[in-house]
């Protein structure tokens, strides 16, 4: 039996997992609670959100996401792959940033639009 | 003369907005005083916002985002770069923006929307040298995710409110060590899912019933110094810990901002730092509302929409009343055992439509537990809840005909069942 | 080759070159920091004492009263923030009375203006949030309050236009005596002058020690403060003392010419420039200020800061030629903010008796605005921004400082270069908030109008960085700060 905090929600739904009985999941005040109980033990996944560079836009990063869970393990890989990407505005939600990431599956998307806004930048472009 | 101005364009304002466009109002006026809307969702990039409302999960911009496609489905006018400098009690609003000028623009009503700030080191006293590298949260996560600059290499955390959690993950993530999480109080003051996916996957320590008791360095933060305190939250000597680390992040508290509405007259209610509201938002000035952390802190910002849909709404029916107010009973809210505060803190029973909705915080970490709401010695409504703690905010809502029972005041209170 | 060159650029070496701007001399500072008043002269209770504590007959005496005389004309010339708020001494005991009494003799011997004693109703009307307890009081109409770093900044930036030449992060490191003068090294490179005078504050006695045989010992002395939000400005609206003791004038409570409420300080020797504060001292300030006026509501702080005195074995400042052509001007512990303008006035009358001639120039300006907006009417603010829009953006929403203002800062005779230089000069980032919303934009504005990188930008000294390298590696590779 192993105790979990459920990250799904805010709610943080306090979690036993049985490993013996096919990783039965008590506590949980829904099914995607189960389905995180379960997970968790076997293959544990994020969701990553970061940024990545872009120019012309109203500031110098623009966030991203993947757009669905990947495994622990990759998470510093997948940060890794953001490195050295710079978008161009205009940017609009969703845009995908980088197909099949690490090859998880997932995708890196935009999170936010930003429209073409060619800013002098205040830094000392190297 | 704007039917309506709100002060503010984060989450609060622009749903507050909308909600008042669905009301009816054609003359709203939005003051932002960044250079777009959305507020502090900008730079909160992480997800786990929606869940209530848009039934998914989402980031801080996407969330904003939806408000702000919303909204540009609206007639709502918007002013950028603009700061609110004034507002008086008879609802003239005075404002400076680059562009445009100095304003003084009139409202037959208006909603407060300024969010909080952050306290800072100087509020909680932190003894030591004042070197540069000791950042609020916020102002961290700004530089990070919008600036894209990092404020330091290794990372000592003051607090454990959400914006630290996430700020510790969030420097890991960016190549930054955090050396650890340092929270005052037995428990966090953070969501329980965030000392699990930002400290426990990362396995950066949270040092509970600790303080930082020393900052040195000279130019740049070298060291700080961290104790284990007492039940009484005194430092106790022989306990120091030093961490090498060239940054102290402070998550050590939000404070609503409410210096336009203290100059305006309104009454504030010292346990939420913001205005007192009765059930609709409205402030104790008629036709002005609050919503959103302006008005108590939130953990939520599905529960900010929420509150200021609520108050939006209640702002266009205060102007297609023509500023007529029903008089009435009004009932005061009062905390019990174990409530830190409530908003509303005035209800208008025959202002309720079906339910009022009802915020509270409890002051200690409980586990099973009954809300009980009573009326002088009658009790009205009973609540049961799993847990209970001072870092999630509870909400209750009670219905129209409970409170028409009740008698000159509702007093919410909690006890923990016995196992 | 100067006529004189100045070493320290706080309020002494300030107001010595302000004085000495009206003349028509080649003169210098040399200022080891980045910006000026960054040693004691902004870390003190910014009070410009009446003059009743100091020994009758004492330079302290002497240039205390001047000081504070000159200041009231001199702040309203060159727009320093300076309120006549008049400063109370409170007895607590029967005790304690005769010790007030004292201060009334010397400051009547001293030729301090309207001194009165009060019983301790009479103070209570005054000031109402006063304890219960006080028995009498001393009160003193001329005693002041006043922006010490402004004091400082507009001092220097006053003697830089009339051609007085500041040359800062240049640390003397060695004095040597010439044929007709001194050659002064620094880390910058050699100056000549023929007078050098020694305001090196805390480390006077090093800086005199490289010129002239041992004289005296400067014992630093730490004092801690308080500084209180807004909400606690009108607590009091004078200085309140309690009895001076041998460590120095005691925990004050006073008003600050910013709306806020400043508590402290405690005295404590310390190693050299130790601004560290301490738990202990904090708490001692708190409990003793309440004693006082115990109704201070120490959670409304905003901030806490230690400032260190240039106390010294000697009971007066010590204002002498110490060797041919070299003068100190050392030991200036308090009331030192308040004798400023009468100590440069002092050292040009050293000087002259140590063989400079000091004609006056025609051309000397005695004139200092700045624009701040915060204190404008709607009409002029409206006139302001249409005028030069940059006025219309707020940076500092808690003190509601302009970009416009911090401009007119950067393109001023002594520019900062750094985020609480800003904050010294126009306000941005000292109220509640602390520079939490601010900070981010100030470094902005500074990067942009400076030409540098947001990661070159310093918090204030020299070493302060802020950001330590940017997120991200652009797609052609590495990029980190300096």
């Amino acid at each position: 039996m192993k105790e979990l905090i459920c990250i799904v929600c805010p709610k943080g739904c306090h979690l036993k997992v049985d490993e013996e009985k096919g990783f039965a999941v008590t506590g949980n005040a829904c099914p995607r609670g189960a389905e995180y109980g379960k997970l968790e033990l076997t293959n544990p996944t994020r969701v990553v959100t970061s940024t990545v560079r872009c120019e012309g836009g109203a500031y110098p990063r623009c966030p991203v996401k993947t757009d669905r869970a990947v495994p622990k393990g990759k998470i510093f890989e997948v940060m890794a792959a953001l490195e050295g990407i710079t978008l161009s505005a205009p940017v609009a939600v969703g845009q995908v940033v980088l197909e099949n990431v690490c090859g998880t599956g997932a995708n890196v998307v935009a999170t936010r639009e930003f429209l073409f806004l060619e800013r002098k930048r205040n830094q000392k472009e190297l | 003369m704007y039917d309506l101005i709100v002060i503010g364009g984060g989450p609060a304002g622009l749903a507050a907005a909308c909600a008042a466009w669905e009301g009816g109002l054609r003359s709203i006026l939005i003051v932002e005083r960044d250079k777009e809307l959305g507020g502090i969702l900008n730079q909160c990039i992480h997800n786990g916002f929606g869940l209530h409302y848009f039934k998914e999960e989402l980031t801080g911009p996407e969330y904003a985002g939806r408000f702000v496609k919303l909204l540009g489905e609206t007639g709502v006018e918007v002013r950028l770069d603009t700061m609110v400098l004034e507002v008086t009690g008879d609802r003239q609003v005075h404002m400076v923006g680059k562009s445009t000028g100095y304003r003084v623009e009139e409202a037959q009503s208006i909603v407060l929307a300024m969010g909080c700030r952050e306290r800072t080191r100087g509020a909680i006293a932190i003894p030591g040298t004042r070197p540069a590298g000791v950042f609020t949260a916020g102002a961290a996560q700004r530089y990070v995710n919008m600036e894209g600059w990092m404020p330091g290499k290794r990372v000592v955390i003051l607090g454990s409110g959400d914006i630290g959690l996430i700020m510790a993950r969030r420097m890991t993530l960016e190549g930054a060590k955090v050396l650890a999480c340092v929270e005052v109080m037995p428990y966090s003051g953070g969501l329980n899912r965030n000392i699990v996916q930002c400290l426990h996957d990362y396995d950066i320590p949270l040092y509970l019933s600790h303080t930082v008791t020393d900052i040195r360095g000279k130019d740049r933060v070298e060291q700080v110094v961290v104790s284990e305190v007492d039940e009484g939250r005194n430092p106790i000597p022989g306990t120091e810990m030093v961490f090498d680390c060239d940054t102290l992040l402070l998550s050590v508290g939000l404070i609503p901002e409410n210096e336009l509405t203290r100059q305006a007259g309104i009454v504030i209610d010292r346990r939420t730092n913001g205005a007192v509201v009765y059930e609709n938002m409205e402030t104790s000035l008629p036709g002005v509302f609050a919503c959103g952390n302006v008005c108590h802190v939130h953990d939520l910002v599905d529960f900010v929409t929420a509150e200021s849909q609520k108050a939006g709404a209640a702002a266009a029916a205060y102007v297609r009343g023509g500023g007529e107010t029903v008089q009435g009973r009004v009932l005061e809210v009062k905390n019990g055992d174990g409530v830190t505060y409530t908003v509303p803190q005035h209800v208008r029973p025959h202002r309720v439509d079906k339910l009022c909705g009802l915020f509270f915080r409890v002051n200690r970490v409980c586990g099973d537990s009954e809300i009980l709401v009573t009326s002088g010695d009658t009790q009205i409504a009973r609540f049961k809840r799993e847990h209970l703690a001072p870092g999630e905010m509870e909400h209750i809502d009670l219905p129209r005909a409970l409170l028409d029972r009740a008698e000159g005041e509702l007093t919410v209170s909690i006890r923990e069942v016995e196992q | 080759m100067y006529d004189v060159l100045i070493i320290g650029c706080g309020i002494t070496g300030a107001a010595a070159a302000f004085q000495l701007s009206k003349y028509q001399l080649k003169v210098g500072i040399l200022e080891r920091e980045n910006d000026v008043a960054l040693g004691t002269t902004k870390a003190n209770s910014a009070i410009l004492h009446a003059g009743y504590d100091p020994k009758p007959g004492t330079l302290m005496a002497k240039l205390n009263v001047r000081g504070v005389e000159l200041a009231r004309e001199l702040c309203g010339q060159l727009d320093v923030p300076y309120h006549n708020c008049g400063s109370l001494v409170l007895a607590f005991s029967e005790e304690e009375r005769p010790a007030v009494e004292e201060l009334y003799r010397r400051g009547t011997a001293n030729g301090v203006p309207g001194l009165r004693l009060l019983t301790g109703d009479e103070a209570r009307a005054l000031e109402p949030n006063l304890s219960e307890k006080v028995v009498a009081a001393l009160y003193a109409p001329s005693a002041a309050i006043c922006s010490p770093w402004e004091y400082c900044l507009a001092l220097a930036e006053t003697a830089v236009k009339n051609g007085v030449e500041l040359h800062l992060s240049t640390a003397v490191t060695g004095l040597e005596q010439t044929v007709g003068g001194w050659t002064v090294r620094t880390s910058k490179g050699e100056f000549q002058s023929r007078f050098v005078l020694n305001a090196a504050g805390v480390d006077a006695a090093i800086v005199h020690d490289l010129a002239a045989p041992h004289a005296f010992d400067i014992h630093p002395s730490r004092g801690q403060y308080y500084l209180l939000d807004k909400s606690e400005g009108g607590r009091v609206s004078r200085v309140i003392f309690q009895c001076p003791s041998k460590a120095g004038k005691g925990v004050l409570v006073a008003p600050t010419v910013h709306g806020n409420l400043i508590v402290g300080p405690d005295a404590e020797r310390v190693e050299g420039n130790d601004t560290a504060t301490t738990g202990d001292g904090l708490r001692f300030v708190r409990e003793t200020a309440r004693k006082s006026v115990p109704s201070v509501n120490f959670r409304e702080s905003i901030r806490n800061f230690a400032g260190v005195r240039a106390s010294t074995d000697r009971e007066d400042f010590i204002l002498e030629e110490s060797a041919p052509g070299f003068i100190d001007l050392a030991g200036i512990c308090s009331p030192g903010l308040s004798a400023a303008p009468a100590i440069g006035e002092y050292a040009a009358e050293l000087l002259q008796k140590a063989g400079l001639a000091l004609e006056r120039k025609d051309d000397f300006v005695c004139e200092r605005r700045r624009t701040r907006f915060k204190e404008l009417s709607p009409q002029e603010r409206g006139a302001l921004v249409e005028r030069e829009p940059a006025f219309g953006r707020v940076i500092c929403r808690c003190e509601t400082v302009t970009e416009g203002e911090i401009l007119e800062a950067l393109h001023g005779p002594i520019p900062p270069c750094s985020v609480d230089g800003v904050k010294r000069r126009v306000n941005a980032g000292m109220g509640r908030c602390q520079g939490g919303f601010c900070g981010p934009r100030v470094v902005d504005i500074l990067a942009r109008e400076l030409h540098k990188s947001p990661g070159e930008i310093v918090q204030d000294q020299a070493g302060s960085w802020l950001l330590d390298r940017e997120t991200k590696t652009p797609p052609e590779g590495g990029m980190s700060h300096v």
